[in-house]
């Protein structure tokens, strides 16, 4: 039976609901979701209580499979197990088959995607992951008792280009999640050891996963996590060393190459040695090639020699950042281990020599991240208005444009706070030129051709002149989630050049979207029919935010403004019930944040000018 | 001056960047994209603007050459997109010297060593400008102002060199 619930004279019923945010930590080797309630952040559990879903897709003929299931029996069936597919993230085909020589997969690059030949047809990186995330989605909704979710925070590797941003984040669109925030992995670390320890102060987060690597270095400072530095590097991590492993049980059992099956064997086998070598001196690895069994033994200390070249790789990426963050090593106080892969006595030791400092490794370094992400999900739901936490994070690789001869043009360099927008003027090259090819770089290289290439813009449309005469002003933007969005605008005549956008890495907007028809199709759903729903969710949300800020910022508005904007939130309430179409409501919040926009702007001012006076909004 | 009255700071070179520091992120707790995501899209756009523009007010302020640039341009005076045209020889004479040194610094026995001599003196060149620019930025008549853009321009140089010793020394961390 529901208690009856009494309000205080004066107030509402309901004076805040809370509303229900989770954080997820999408791993290359695990995933975990957790949401903060009661006012404590932890970490949700399946059915049987394991809070870790190891990040693992089984594909049949009958349907799919993740986690635990999927990962055990992939030795069974490797071709259509797809492991660790965040490191193949916004990658191309043939960047892939560089990277890793040996892959129990049939990889394809049909339609200039990459995806992998599975018995359920081709599946690419997005989709399988949109598994994951959807399974841990599932997680959360059973543990509210089917409630709706208002929003999730992924995390992603701070060192994550973006296309591999843009990857996870329509990866969890397909997945029905509306997404506040990507957030980067040591980040969420942070959040979740400084809030626990109250320490301010610099410290370090040195952060080795399953498939990525990243260190940073934050000061913290009542509340704020400022992102000094972030390094590392998107491939490297605790696969790596099994694959090292692997290397080395091929010699001793004269095998060069594997089925996939064997490989699968292998890999598996590595990591357990690699986890039990944590512990003991020796251990002897049961392998079985051709169907004859053959013991391989690893002694703890040729398996350190084995690991020390990438541990040191790591390193030099922790100098590189505390180079780049403008201190020095004893200005850290404190080294905060997280992944899975920092379990490794190794690792503990160079790491703790290298910082002069004992690493902390007193919190969970596998659900640290998660814990984090809930933390900041809470927040930016609007469940705890007056949290003074505030997270500045960077940008870790550096944007620019290709000039001529080959050469980068740095716009914006790496470790520049977000959001930034940062624009450069170019020029025309020849007389009467109309149209200009740029292409976009991610990467800290002088060159085009060791830099990453993130999309290529074509604009036309300009107006013909003189060589040089034209002056294009090319604006990149960088938002809160580390996402690039460019526009270019030719100045003297201001003409808006129309751009078009031709991803070389993931996906096009087009092709989310189809991807998300063809998975309600096979869901059954209508898609019309949940754009719609969408659509209601978004309209009620802003409603909701306006008439808070209207409640908030009384005087800001005159008697008629005020009628004038109520009047137009009603027009939107009233077709939030009536509209059939997406695309008619979808219109409707547009105009009603048009028509709020004067008055979003005049509180931005109030709230400016206050945050340096200190004084109260009515006073300004 | 906006980027000084943005931070509630006087329009001034030797800026307090304690201060500075403390503004900034009062400001950004009132405007950062965090505090609105469960806004209206309208207060959203607007708080990545305002969000960005605080951070570009701050990237110029703190730099001390993007800083000087900008009180130049304030004041009538805009160097930041010209190309070199400073005409002093001794001046260019000791530039080319410093590059001939960061050159070898690639083929030094103790590049280490090499790098941290190089990045002593430029940093001693970048202390006497720096001085020189303290008081000359304070000037208003427009000579005044010419010679304060020069000695900016010779800054500049110096910021380059700087950038350049730390391909150098990323280049020789990367092997």
């Amino acid at each position: 039976m529901a208690l009856l619930q009494i309000a205080e004279p004066g107030q509402s019923a309901a004076p805040h609901q809370h509303k229900l945010a989770i954080g997820i930590d999408l791993g290359t080797t695990n995933s975990l979701v957790a949401t903060v309630q009661s006012g404590e952040a932890k970490t949700l559990a399946d059915e049987n209580n394991q809070v870790i879903l190891p990040s693992a897709v089984h594909y049949t003929q009958d349907g799919i499979e993740v986690g635990e299931g999927a990962f055990k029996n992939a030795a069974l069936d490797a071709e259509n197990t797809l492991i660790s597919v965040k490191r193949f993230l916004g990658k191309s085909k043939a960047d892939i088959e560089v990277e890793y020589k040996q892959l129990p997969y049939k990889l394809s690059d049909e339609g200039g995607v990459f995806s992998i030949e599975t018995c359920q047809g081709l599946i690419n990186p997005i989709q399988a992951s949109s598994e994951i995330l959807k399974h841990l989605k599932l997680r959360a909704e059973n543990s509210f008792g089917g409630d709706e979710i208002t929003g999730a925070v992924i995390t992603v590797p701070a060192h994550f280009d973006d296309a591999q941003r843009q990857g996870t984040k329509d990866a969890a669109e397909l997945a029905g999640l509306n997404v506040l925030r990507l957030l980067n992995e040591p980040t969420a670390a942070a959040v979740a050891y400084g809030l626990d320890s109250g320490q301010e102060g610099i410290i370090a987060v040195y952060d080795l996963g399953g498939g990525t690597f990243d260190i940073s270095i934050l000061r913290l400072s009542k509340g704020v996590f400022e992102v000094l530095a972030t390094g590392g590097d998107a491939s490297l991590g605790g696969d790596d060393f099994d694959a090292l492993l692997v290397e080395y049980f091929k010699q001793q059992t004269n095998q060069t190459h594997l089925e996939a099956k064997t490989l699968r064997l292998f890999i598996s086998k590595a990591k357990a040695c690699k986890e039990a070598l944590s512990q003991y001196k020796t251990v002897n690895v049961g392998l079985e090639v051709d169907g004859l069994p053959q013991t391989v033994t690893v002694t703890k200390e040729f398996f350190n020699e084995l690991a020390t070249p990438l541990i040191k790789k790591t390193l030099r990426a922790c100098r590189r950042a505390v180079k780049d963050a403008d201190i020095s090593n004893e200005d850290v106080l404190e080294v905060v281990m997280v992944g899975g892969s920092t379990r490794m006595p190794s690792v503990r030791e160079q790491v703790g020599a290298f910082f002069e400092k004992q690493p902390l490794t007193s919190i969970d370094p596998d659900q640290v991240v998660a814990i984090g992400a809930a933390i900041q999900a809470d927040i930016l739901v609007g469940n705890k208005p007056d949290s003074d936490m505030l997270l500045l994070d960077v940008l870790p690789l550096s944007l620019g444009l290709e000039t001529m001869g080959g050469l980068v043009e740095k716009i914006i360099p790496r470790n520049t706070t977000i959001p930034v927008a940062r624009a450069q003027e170019f020029t025309t090259f020849k007389d009467g030129q109309t149209g200009m090819s740029l292409l976009v770089l991610q990467g800290e290289r002088e060159l085009v051709d060791d830099c990453r290439a993130l999309a290529k813009f074509s604009l036309k449309g300009i107006p013909p002149m003189a060589a040089g005469a034209a002056h294009i002003l090319v604006t990149f933007k960088v938002d809160a989630d580390g996402l690039l969005s460019v526009t270019a605008m030719e100045k003297s005549t201001g003409v808006q050049a129309d751009i078009q956008v031709k991803p070389s890495f993931g996906l096009s907007d087009d092709q989310v979207a189809q991807m998300l028809k063809d998975s309600m199709s096979f869901a059954k759903e209508d898609m019309q029919a949940r754009m719609l729903t969408e659509q209601q969710v978004e309209a009620l949300r802003v409603i909701e935010a306006i008439n808070a800020s209207m409640a908030e910022s009384k005087g800001l508005l005159t008697e008629i403004e005020s009628v004038a904007l109520t009047t137009e939130i009603e027009k939107l309430a009233q077709l939030r019930e009536t509209a059939t179409k997406p695309d008619e409501l979808k219109l409707g919040i547009e105009a009603l944040d048009k028509a709020s926009s004067d008055f979003a702007s005049r509180r931005m001012d109030v709230s400016i000018k206050k945050a340096l006076t200190g004084q109260s909004v009515d006073k300004v | 001056m906006k980027y000084f009255a943005l931070f509630s700071l006087p329009v001034d070179f030797n800026i307090d960047l304690e201060l500075l520091n403390q503004a900034y992120l009062q400001l950004q707790k009132a405007v950062h994209p965090d505090k609105y995501a469960h806004k209206s899209s309208a207060e959203q756009l607007l708080a990545v603007q305002k969000s960005a523009q605080i951070n570009d007010a701050l990237h110029i302020l703190k730099h001390p050459l993007k800083r000087a640039e900008y009180m130049l341009s304030e004041r009538g005076i805009d160097i930041r997109a010209e190309q070199q045209t400073l005409q002093d020889p001794m001046f260019l004479m000791q530039q080319m010297e410093l590059r001939e040194e960061l050159e070898d610094i690639k083929e030094a026995n103790d590049p280490d060593a090499a790098i941290s001599a190089f990045d002593k003196q430029i940093k001693k060149i970048d202390l006497d400008y720096h001085t020189q620019l303290k008081t000359l930025i304070a000037q208003t008549d427009i000579e005044q102002l010419h010679r304060t853009a020069d000695v900016v321009r010779k800054l500049k140089f110096i910021y380059k060199l700087r950038e350049e010793l730390e391909r150098v020394e990323d280049s020789l961390f990367d092997d």
